[in-house]
């Protein structure tokens, strides 16, 4: 624990930090461009200069020194003010002065700095250097000129994202950012690098020229796409949500984001439902709130009504579809709509038990069943991380791609139940075993043999330091997946036995990937925000709200509460999902106790007391014991196409693009000329 | 050197390079000069490698050889690294040629040293017999480079064709030199100043004269 001193003030750093982080601890803003806390130290933008005494009598780069006993750091000399100002003009030389044209203009690291340790005029005459233009793909948008090489492009696609596809080509002053011969960047974080560019080099191809920063409303918001649950700010320009960006949580997504989940925003405003429909004679006829209304209460289910939650909804919407339920007498709740129908009794034996941040440490995992680039972009990039500490993979499943070393074991479940000998004794001397159960896992019967082996291994054990690790962890891929098994959205035989109670009144809430054609006999209402597959198959549709367009609650998949804001209001006659809900009730003459959303959520806190806490894990006890089963099958991935898996992607013509020129290798769709 | 690119991509550029393969000779050395690094760095290779790969295109196209973007491919593969970490090597080394050049590279060295000394007069020997600046002339025998220091500023002007270095120039040598290459020759390597071996001093000794016999200790009269 060496003690540096830092302006005169005396402090205590832990051993290895750098004298950068000291000077941060010593609360001093150290100005930085290629510097990055999550990524290798690079120390070539120069900007984070510090005097350093003992030393050379010459600033130092702060970020890739380390803090020794005894220095005596200064931010505030004289020597250090002008070697950020030669630094900022030197970055200038090259850098075009664009900033109205720019799309980073507004939240840029080199203007901010460039206003605050710049010298104010340039003194440099001679011809500026020109770059052209990298295509990156869809979502990036290149304009090189402005890059100042500061590689964090470049060495997050090598260390984070595991896919070496970004690289520094030539040299000097000709040196230039570029993906291999200007292939397209294909991995499920590629747009992370448009956060992390700090100039306007690389910027968000869909959102160029949308709009201002300082235009923008921002409300904090939980992403949907997948079942992590990633931390998101929501930019709002009126009444249409423009970007999403990733917001920092160390304990969910770091600051990354899916590009999915960054993109689908576009979705958002496209082939929305914004009035009712209902149908008559086959055909959708847009109706008024009234008539629909009285259309639901021409149904009159009495207790013959059942309800199928989709991917996307919130606790509260679940909440109030499930007191309407029982308020007419019927408990036929289904949230997986696929079919799958493993034994949700113990939500513990399907829940991510190690935690998102904890699977990083494990030194053994077991993958069963899951496409986990594509069904969780963010873990994946924590698995790498594990394997980069020290790890081991093993996955069961048809192969993919990888970013860090992993075995396939065969694409049959079976295999799960007589392990190869050499990953049974690297499991069982493994100090942190994990074992990651994917959706298509579930599906073969993975669940029981799972929990077996990790009875008789001991994934849950208790550590030297005291510390108890639990590996047994089980990866969904819906945001309302573990929010709806706690509502008890989850029945015995799954989505058949909804099938098999042929319900009278089958009220889908936003369930756009049930297999309609059970429900023939069914009425369906369809209380959601797209028009898809849900919509499609509806007899009265109810225009509901998106993830952005309403408070609500999601429960990922590690069990952590989170609470997402509204940040604009649904389109034309769209209602929140809630009132929706009490409006039915209404006219179905059901009391479900609550007239306001905070009287729903009183009820629903009070009914479930664990959802209180905004970002608190849930305890869902010990995992049951004596588990025994054998998985069998031809294990099947669910994701055909990673960037349509749900309606709001589906709609979103940038995901669209993307799917089509990244997975299925149409050609780059020419850009009209600026 | 801001005109260095990377030659494009195209079905003939792939048809011509796409299965280039080391000889069995160039196999043998190539896995000799992989094992020089441990076990796990193999990725240090890619700087000989590169060479090697250029080295063979130039025995093939009868030239000093380039990398076309096929063989940059193959040496990632053999490695087995990403190839844009392969293409960040080759596109940072100015002695990897990343268009094709003809038979003689000829470098002229044109820093401050070899300047005074004359490289212009040898650029222009150059311009004179219509070498093209990175490209190859059209009797496809020359490709010219002004190039920065080679470190030879003792016997300057100097300029380096394929692997030889040639020194001491003057606007004659060097055509002597450029005609003797064209006839097939294979002329003098290092300096042609007559009676110079090396980079020893032309005439008598200017400074430290009091070594020339003894092992003088200037120390004292510093």
């Amino acid at each position: 624990m060496p003690k540096v001193k830092v302006d005169g003030v005396e402090l205590e750093v832990p051993a290895g930090a750098t004298v950068l982080q000291a000077c941060e601890m010593a609360g001093k803003e150290i100005p930085r461009f290629c510097y990055h806390e999550r990524l290798s130290i690079a120390g070539n933008c120069r900007m984070c200069l510090v005097e350093v005494k003992p030393g050379p009598p010459k600033p130092q780069a702060s970020c890739a020194l380390p803090a020794s006993e005894g220095q005596e750091i200064r931010t505030d000399s004289e020597m250090v003010k002008k070697a950020r100002e030669g630094v900022m003009e030197f970055l200038l030389i090259n850098h075009p002065l664009d900033c109205p044209i720019c799309d980073q203009g507004g939240e840029c690291d080199l203007q901010d700095q460039s206003v605050a340790y710049g010298r104010g005029s340039s003194r440099y005459h001679e011809h500026k250097r020109a770059v052209t233009e990298k295509y990156m793909g869809p979502l990036i948008k290149t304009v090189m000129t402005r890059c100042i090489q500061c590689t964090r492009c470049v060495r997050f696609s090598e260390e984070i994202a595991g896919v070496d596809e970004i690289g520094a080509l030539y040299r000097g002053e000709n040196m230039q950012i570029s993906t291999y011969l200007e292939k397209a960047s294909t991995h499920e974080l590629s747009a992370n690098v448009i956060d992390l560019c700090p100039v306007g080099a690389l910027t968000s191809r869909p959102y160029a020229f949308e709009a201002r920063p300082w235009e923008l409303k921002k409300t904090i918001s939980i992403d949907v796409s997948d079942a992590i649950g990633s931390n998101i700010r929501v930019d709002a320009r009126g009444r249409e949500a423009m970007r999403i960006l990733p917001r920092v949580n160390d304990d969910v997504n770091e600051e990354w984001l899916s590009d999915k989940g960054r993109y689908m925003v576009d979705g958002l405003s496209k082939r929305r439902l914004d009035r009712p429909f209902i149908r008559l004679d086959g055909k959708l006829k847009a109706v008024s709130w009234d008539e629909a209304l009285a259309a639901v209460a021409k149904i009159a289910p009495g207790n013959s009504i059942a309800a199928v939650a989709g991917d996307l909804v919130d606790v509260e919407t679940m909440y109030a579809a499930k007191k309407l339920l029982s308020g007419l007498g019927s408990s036929v709740l289904e949230g997986r709509q696929t079919g799958l129908a493993y034994n949700t009794a113990n939500l513990a034996a399907v829940n991510f038990n190690s935690g998102l941040a904890g699977i990083e440490s494990a030194d053994a995992i077991l993958i069963v069943g899951s496409h986990v680039r594509w069904e969780a972009a963010v873990l994946n990039a924590r698995l790498r991380k594990a394997v980069k500490h020290g790890a081991k993979v093993f996955i069961i499943g048809p192969e993919w791609e990888t970013t860090y070393p992993a075995e396939f074991l065969g694409s049959d479940a079976s295999v799960l139940n007589a392990l190869p000998a050499h990953v049974w004794s690297a499991l069982q001397g493994a100090k942190r075993p994990a074992l990651i159960i994917g959706g298509a896992g579930l599906a073969k019967g993975a669940l029981e043999a799972g929990l077996a082996i990790s009875e008789q291994l001991g994934f849950v054990r208790t550590l030297e330091d005291g510390s108890v690790w639990n590996g047994f962890n089980v990866l969904h891929m819906a945001a309302s997946r573990m929010g709806g098994l706690l509502l008890g959205y989850a029945q015995k035989g799954g989505i058949n036995d909804v099938a098999a109670a042929k319900p009278k009144l089958l009220l889908s809430l936003g369930a756009d990937e049930v297999d309609y054609t059970k429900f023939a006999d069914s009425m369906i209402v369809y209380v959601g925000h797209h028009g898809d597959k849900g919509a499609h198959a509806a007899d009265v549709i109810l225009p509901a709200s998106a993830f952005t367009e309403k408070a609500g609650i999601y429960v990922n998949t590690e069990g952590r509460v989170q609470f997402a804001e509204k940040a604009v209001f649904a389109p034309g006659d769209a209602r929140e999902d809630w009132a929706i809900l009490r409006a039915i009730a209404q006219v179905l003459n059901v009391n479900v106790g609550f007239d306001s959303f905070d009287e729903l959520r009183s009820a629903l806190f009070a009914e479930y007391p664990a959802l209180l806490v905004d970002g608190g894990l849930i305890d869902f006890g010990p995992l049951p014991t004596g588990v025994s089963g054998s998985a069998a099958g031809e294990i099947a991935y669910p994701i055909k196409d990673f960037y349509l898996t749900n309606p709001i992607a589906r709609a979103s013509e940038t995901l669209a693009r993307c799917s089509a020129e990244l997975l299925h290798g149409s050609q780059p769709q020419a850009e009209a000329a600026e | 050197m801001a005109d260095r690119h990377i030659y494009p991509d195209s079905p003939e550029l792939r048809a011509r390079w796409g299965n280039f393969a080391w000889t069995e000779a160039n196999a043998a050395k190539a896995k000799e000069i992989v094992a020089r690094y441990p076990e796990g760095r193999q990725r240090s290779a890619s700087m000989p490698l590169l060479d090697l790969a250029q080295r063979q295109v130039g025995a093939e196209t009868g030239t000093q050889g380039w990398l076309p973007i096929p063989v940059m491919e193959y040496v990632a593969n053999y490695l087995d690294m990403p190839i844009i970490r392969v293409v960040e090597v080759a596109t940072f080394y100015t002695m990897y040629n990343l268009v094709p050049v003809g038979k003689f590279h000829v470098q002229v060295c044109g820093t401050t040293p070899c300047m005074l000394r004359g490289s212009d007069d040898l650029i222009s020997v150059c311009k004179a017999k219509k070498m093209p600046t990175g490209g190859v002339s059209e009797d496809g025998l020359w490709t010219f480079t002004e190039v920065e220091c080679m470190g030879n500023c003792s016997s300057a002007p100097m300029v380096q064709i394929n692997d030889d270095n040639y020194e001491d120039l003057t606007a004659e040598r060097f055509e002597g030199i450029l005609d003797a290459l064209a006839r097939g020759e294979s002329p003098k390597t290092g300096t042609q100043e007559p009676g110079r071996h090396t980079v020893e001093p032309v005439g008598a000794l200017s400074s430290l004269t009091a070594m020339v016999n003894e092992n003088h200790d200037y120390r004292g009269e510093w």
